[in-house]
């Protein structure tokens, strides 16, 4: 289905990033967000706030992150479509939720404005530092997608596919931004409402009497419903059968658990997207997301003068890992180049994928500012040699 | 013959019963109510009505009930519920949990519920102390009992809960206890039917654990307890509620009282200052 026109402030505009997110998120159809103030994210719920009264949503601010996580999911099973907004403190609070989330198949998006790190770490500079969190951070096995923008543009378009995702697949959707990009102000472009495409929740057609909350359709998801509604549902973050019921039993936790990754996992293909620049004669390949991609744009085209073969494969989705292309890559390539603001979290998937057919070279970054681009050059003169 | 059905069981789900809950344990009792409650609430539509509950034995309460149920994360329930009401004000949510849940970890949501009177019912089954994991001490357990994580006796000072709602703003604040069954009923009704935060207390054997280690006897033991200990003064000075090892409780209706609930006042501020351009959540997409 198309965008609420009431939502979508079509037009050109000069704004950063995390404005560009907020208006995306509405444009998506998110009506309810929770959110608790947080260096860099806190612009995306001042927007919200003043945003939402005209548009039929609702925003509160709660009295922590951990509460924040818990009322879009409840916000959510009441039938709209919910968001939180954090950086990293905020988010290892939330950890908790996006768990119940994937548990309890609650579609949401968790935007999270990347700073440096570990604990109160570095508030207001960036950091790529919290991938791996993203992808494990709750306890269990759960499939999750996690998406990485790189400019305000894309802090707006990604932001409706993250809903869309949360929509389709019933999972929480990471909306993984940094610092750079969520106060990088350039042209955003809001198109009109009827050229966004919004996925409508995927609410069960079949009467109370015959539903199972949690019995999948041939994608594995599960049509879902609302409370309100009549189906006297149950949903618990306890292991649970397709009533939606406590099940304590080893049995029903592998035919669970093994979905809740499997929807993910077999999926895949549908749900990532990456962006590839002259990788098809490549001798290097520099894999990078975020605003790193923006930074690692200036050391390619120096390379490509001096005559490298240099390709650019950019993380749209960072999770689920693109393990395919990868694989056929590192075939036919003397080296991926792995530049992010982190000591070492994605190139560790790019490694994985890569299985030793070529080399794998990280380009690590404590975070705070971005990478020098002189860095990633010579590791792309090093995967040449 | 015509079979018997309890009149509660409409409300039960109960393919799931014998439910988890020890022989004595006071929350079926509770569950009991509720269910009075509603059965005798004939304008409350049920289809419209949710429970939530976070973790712990009385965070079971909503598996077994045929409504709407979320059974959250432990601490959680109020947050949750407070999502869900603000997101389809036409929902009427109750959050049914335990003392350690509500007011140990949720402490915190608990608080700022009441402050803000978003409109929920908050019933809180105070067992004093952690059951589920095997009887360990909590924020409500009296001074001087013991439990597994204070073998000596506690000698920290217990939450005096109306107390505590009422001052964050709650607009109804009740105790009772697992022997006032009736009394619990209509105090269930009545908070149900009233518009913010509301809060009942109901104090509640568990005979398996806090009983036994404290040498309390079983739970018929308990009833006459309650039966001969407690004092009902609906108009008792809110600061005279702590609960004391094995004295009085003051049991009654403590606040009734009007305010603006959170919903109300958000429309009547936004309508204020957006005029019609302000649109409510229940006209959006």
């Amino acid at each position: 289905m198309k965008a609420d026109p009431r939502g979508v402030l079509t037009g050109a505009y000069y704004i950063d990033g995390n404005h560009a997110c907020c208006e995306g998120a509405i444009a998506a159809g998110c009506r309810f967000v929770a959110g608790y103030p947080i260096t860099p994210s806190t612009e995306i719920v001042e927007r919200i706030a003043a945003r939402f009264p005209a548009v039929g949503g609702v925003f509160i601010q709660m009295e922590d992150e951990i509460a924040s996580s818990i009322a879009i999911a409840g916000a959510a099973w009441a039938g709209k479509k919910a968001m939180t907004v954090s950086s990293g403190p905020g988010i290892s609070l939330m950890m908790e939720h996006v768990g119940f989330a994937a548990m309890t198949e609650t579609p949401c998006v968790f935007v999270n404005v990347q700073r440096g790190g570990p604990s109160t770490g570095l508030p207001t500079l960036p950091g790529q530092a919290d991938m791996m969190q993203a992808r494990w951070g709750s306890h269990g096995d759960y499939g999750i997608i996690a998406l990485s923008p790189t400019s305000p543009q894309e802090c707006f378009d990604l932001v409706i596919d993250a809903f869309n995702l949360a929509e389709r697949y019933r999972v929480p959707v990471f909306m993984m931004m940094d610092e750079c990009v969520g106060h990088m102000t350039e042209k955003v472009l809001i198109p009109p409402a009827n050229q966004i495409e919004v996925e409508a929740r995927r609410f069960t057609d079949l009467p109370p009497e015959q539903y199972s909350p949690y019995r999948p359709g041939d994608d594995l998801v599960p049509d879902i419903v609302k409370a309100g509604d009549g189906y006297r549902i149950h949903i618990t973050g306890l292991t649970h059968d397709e009533r939606g019921y406590p099940v304590i039993s080893a049995d029903c936790q592998d035919g669970l658990v093994r979905r809740l990754v499997g929807k993910i996992n077999r999926n895949a293909d549908r749900i990532i997207r990456v962006v590839e620049d002259d990788v098809e004669q490549a001798d290097v390949i520099v894999v990078s997301y975020g605003i790193t991609a923006r930074v690692a744009l200036r050391p390619i085209e120096l390379a490509r003068r001096d005559g490298i073969k240099v390709g650019h494969l950019r993380l749209v989705t960072v999770w689920p890992f693109p393990q395919q292309r990868i694989r056929e890559l590192a075939e036919r390539i003397k080296a991926f180049v792995v530049p992010e603001l982190n000591l070492g979290q994605v190139v560790l998937e790019v490694e994985r994928c890569a299985g030793g057919q070529c080399r794998t070279i990280p380009v690590d970054h404590a975070g705070g500012t971005v990478h020098d681009p002189d860095r990633i050059y010579r590791a792309i003169l090093e995967g040449v040699k | 013959m015509t079979a018997v059905v309890n009149p509660v069981e409409p409300l039960l789900r109960i393919e799931r019963i014998p439910h988890i809950w020890c022989p004595g344990c006071g929350i079926g009792t509770t569950v009991n109510c509720f269910a009075r409650a509603l059965s005798e609430s004939p304008d409350i539509d049920l289809d419209k009505l949710v429970v939530v509950s976070g973790i712990g034995c009385t965070g079971r309460v909503a598996g077994y009930l045929r409504l709407d149920s979320f059974h959250t994360t432990h601490g959680r329930p109020i947050p949750f519920a407070t999502g869900m009401k603000l997101a389809n004000p036409e929902l009427k949510v109750v959050v049914y949990s335990g003392d350690g849940d509500l007011i140990a970890i949720g402490g915190n949501h608990f608080i700022h519920a009441a402050r803000r009177n978003i409109e929920l019912t908050v019933i809180c089954v105070n067992n004093f102390n952690y059951a589920m994991t095997g009887g360990q001490v909590g924020p409500t357990t009296p001074a001087t009992a013991v439990g597994t994580t204070a073998p000596y006796g506690v000698y920290e000072r217990p939450f005096n809960l109306p107390y505590l709602a009422a001052s964050c703003g709650a607009v109804y604040v009740a105790r009772w206890t697992a022997y006032h069954v009736r009394q619990l009923a209509k105090s269930m009704k009545e908070a149900l039917h009233k518009r913010g935060f509301t809060f009942i207390e109901i104090v509640t054997p568990c005979p398996t654990l806090y009983e036994r280690r404290n040498r309390l006897g079983d739970g018929l033991t308990r009833m006459r307890f309650y039966k001969d200990n407690s004092v009902i003064d609906h108009d008792a000075d809110l600061r005279s509620l702590d609960l004391g090892f094995e004295g009085k409780i003051i049991c009654g209706r403590f606040v009734n009282i009007e305010r603006p609930s959170l919903i109300e006042a958000m429309d009547t501020r936004l309508a204020d200052k957006l005029g019609p351009k302000y649109r409510p959540i229940g006209e959006g997409t």
